[in-house]
């Protein structure tokens, strides 16, 4: 099952042509992505110039592209002032997966890619994210595949190497993952913890969940909340995580747009009190994120 | 990006946002310039820095006198003599730590009577994924403060990217701040153009404190604190030239040079990480192990020797840093040739404090031996945990 991607996921390429775009569509090939169609303006009906990706038909619009193959998901990987309109044309064309991986997107341009999610008919993942991978189906974005293993751990972050981190310990320990999810480390974003908890919970594959935030917004407040809430109704599953920025301080922007406490808000110690609260057991290191799972699964 | 105050002004001019007559100045002899051309019999001389607290602030030095860092001078004498005092003076307020900032810059304005003073800000508020703003009627206070004490006083608003501005949104900020009769147009009309300015600029934060109420029924901008989207800062050339990199730290600034993601910090270990989630969490677990961290670095996902070099650069060249800790994870990059990179910088560099190197995963057992066959006196870390114990008892062995 997993959630997000599977075997059966078309992706496109939006910015296939960029030196981003060709590495990554390599790697994803290698790592068995069904990779049906690039999209560049301009370069539609030509071939790409890297002899690897020569195969892939190209095309000049996402419209384009999805009427001639079907695709169900793309991974943009269009430089910043770019990557808004892309993300647009992606929505319009109703895709129903979109991957934005471009880190450096103005942040008005997003409150203006959000209103357009928002009753359209596709989900957005990122923007400045890592990208989804379900281990032995299908991979989008720039996770490194080979410390996955197929197993029955959600994992969804913020971070990308901290992703890396969770996946590879629950490897290490055996368990392997579900899918993994990198929402990205941008204030304004297309999916929330909330919307990929909730497929985690429904997803009958998805044994356990390793949820990690950090500084900055109140969406991990929302997503203990929303657990709780679950909970109540009885879907529950047992829950490890970690928060970045404990000891970051106030009104400094941690590398990722959207990691800054300011006006008070988005301090690490009120987000572990409220998973604290939620039932999720909190690893005190992003070293012990597997154990501090593996004790939950032991009881 | 922060600007000054005064080119805050310069902005509400370009869009027609009300706010007070006004110079800036560089030297007591441009301040009494300044002053002569307004009408007076009242004018105020403001620091220019990027903190805030500056009215409450108080000078380091003997010289610069009793006051603080805005000043009421009743003549044009007074402008000069406040001038020389505070100019080439340090401002110390709640905004810049105990160093403070050196004031180079003043601002010379006309003196407005004021009825009421109010707040209003506007952000891009992460929740609702538009514009808001906040207005409050205690003008001149610490908002915060009062968002914790009184909520009841603040009230926001956002506007819809749809809809973008409609007169309703002016109105239900007017009657919250208690306007009457033609105040209330003024500041629908005053809404107006903060949100295109707002949205054009791409600002990240914009906060008038206060936003004032003159005795002749003026409403007025009298302060102005701007952030710009540093994303955007590639279509907007006319803010870049407003950058004053002597309010920057001078390392950040050579950080972001070379494209890596730089915070200071007040601890002793140096930390050079990739990505900024794994950056944020070696400082956490520096600090869970009893030390403090010296800085936030993130390399980024390539960590080439030029990148791995710069970062070492910038880690050394503060004189608090008596270990280094580099954690990386390698994904999509080989261990063996971050490996490579660190061992290089390392040896060109002379580093002096102890090292420890924490490598994971693609060809990490590679990238361990580079390390340990390199000759250089670097300790090899398994695990997050085990990096940040080696490096703490090193640096304590050290000392």
């Amino acid at each position: 099952m997993a959630i997000l991607v599977d075997k059966s996921t078309k992706v496109i390429c939006q910015g296939i042509t960029g030196s981003q775009g060709t590495f990554h569509t390599k790697q994803a090939l290698a790592y068995g992505t069904p990779t049906v169609a690039g999209v560049t303006p301009g370069k539609g009906g030509t071939k790409h110039p890297d002899a690897e990706l020569a195969h892939i038909p190209m095309y000049d619009t996402v419209a384009d592209a999805k009427a001639a193959t079907g695709a169900t998901a793309s991974a943009v990987y269009v430089p910043p002032p770019f990557a808004a309109d892309a993300i647009l044309e992606a929505i319009d064309a109703e895709i129903p997966l979109i991957v934005c991986i471009t880190e450096g997107i103005p942040v008005m341009d997003m409150v203006r890619v959000k209103r357009a999610l928002a009753g359209s008919k596709s989900r957005l993942l990122g923007p400045n994210c890592p990208g989804v991978l379900t281990p032995e189906a299908c991979k989008i974005g720039i996770m490194p595949g080979n410390i996955f293993r197929k197993g029955n751990v959600g994992i969804v972050s913020r971070s990308g190497t901290l992703t890396y981190e969770a996946v590879f310990q629950t490897t290490k320990e055996g368990l392997g993952q579900t899918t993994a999810v990198g929402i990205g480390g941008d204030p304004v974003k297309g999916t929330e913890f909330i919307d990929m908890l909730d497929l985690f919970l429904g997803d009958p594959e998805t044994q356990s969940i390793i949820m990690i935030g950090e500084i900055g917004g109140s969406a991990e407040e929302d997503a203990a909340e929303f657990i709780k809430s679950e909970a109540k109704k009885g879907r529950k599953k047992p829950m490890a995580g970690f928060i970045a920025g404990v000891t970051a301080p106030p009104g400094r922007r941690m590398g990722h747009a959207g990691a800054i406490i300011s006006g008070g808000k988005g301090k690490a110690e009120d987000k572990l009190e409220a998973m604290k609260a939620a039932g999720i057991a909190i690893a005190d290191s992003p070293a012990s994120l597997g154990t501090t799972l593996l004790k939950v699964l032991k009881g | 990006m922060n600007i000054h105050e005064y080119q805050a002004k310069e902005l509400y001019r370009q869009y027609g946002i009300p706010t007070g007559q006004g110079f800036p100045a560089f030297t007591a002899d441009e301040a009494v310039a300044a002053a002569k051309k307004l009408p007076g019999p009242v004018w105020v001389v403001k620091s220019q820095i990027h903190a805030g607290g500056r009215g409450k602030g108080t000078f380091k030095e003997k010289a610069a006198g009793e006051k603080g860092g805005v000043r009421i001078a009743k003549s044009i004498d007074e402008v000069k003599e406040f001038a020389g005092q505070m100019l080439g003076n340090t401002l110390v307020t709640i905004q810049t730590g105990p160093a403070g900032r050196v004031v180079n810059r003043l601002y010379v304005e006309d003196g407005s009577a004021i009825d009421r003073e109010l707040y209003l800000s506007a952000l891009v508020d992460r929740e609702t994924a538009r514009v808001a703003f906040i207005a409050s009627t205690e003008g001149g206070m610490d908002i915060e403060k009062v968002a914790h004490e009184t909520p009841e006083k603040i009230m926001t608003m956002s506007i819809d990217p749809a809809s973008g501005y409609q007169p309703f949104h002016g109105r239900k900020i007017a009657f919250a701040l208690g306007l009457k009769g033609d105040l209330v147009k003024q500041c629908s009309k005053l809404i107006e153009a903060l949100y295109k300015m707002v949205v054009e600029k791409d600002m990240s934060l914009l906060e008038i404190n206060p936003l004032v109420v003159t005795k002749d029924g003026n409403l007025i901008c009298l302060d102005g604190k701007m952030n710009f989207d540093s994303n955007a800062l590639y279509r907007h050339p006319e803010i870049v030239a407003m950058r004053d990199e002597g309010e920057e730290d001078p390392m950040e600034i050579e950080a972001s040079k070379h494209d890596l993601s730089y915070v200071k910090l007040d601890g002793t270990i140096g930390c050079m990480v990739n990505g900024a989630g794994l950056a944020m969490a070696t400082m956490d677990i520096i600090k869970l192990y009893g030390a403090e961290p010296a800085n936030f670095l993130d390399v980024g996902g390539g960590a080439s020797k030029e990148k791995v070099q710069a970062a070492f650069k910038i880690i050394l060249s503060d004189p608090a840093v008596k270990g280094i800790l580099v954690n990386i994870f390698g994904g999509i990059m080989r261990c063996d040739i971050i490996a490579e990179g660190v061992i290089a910088a390392a040896r060109e560099m002379d580093i002096t404090v102890p090292l420890v190197v924490r490598l994971e995963g693609t060809n990490v057992e590679l990238g361990k031996k580079i390390l340990a066959e390199s000759g250089l006196k670097i300790v090899p870390a398994d695990d997050l945990a085990d990096a940040a114990a080696k490096i703490t008892s090193e640096v304590k062995k050290a000392a």
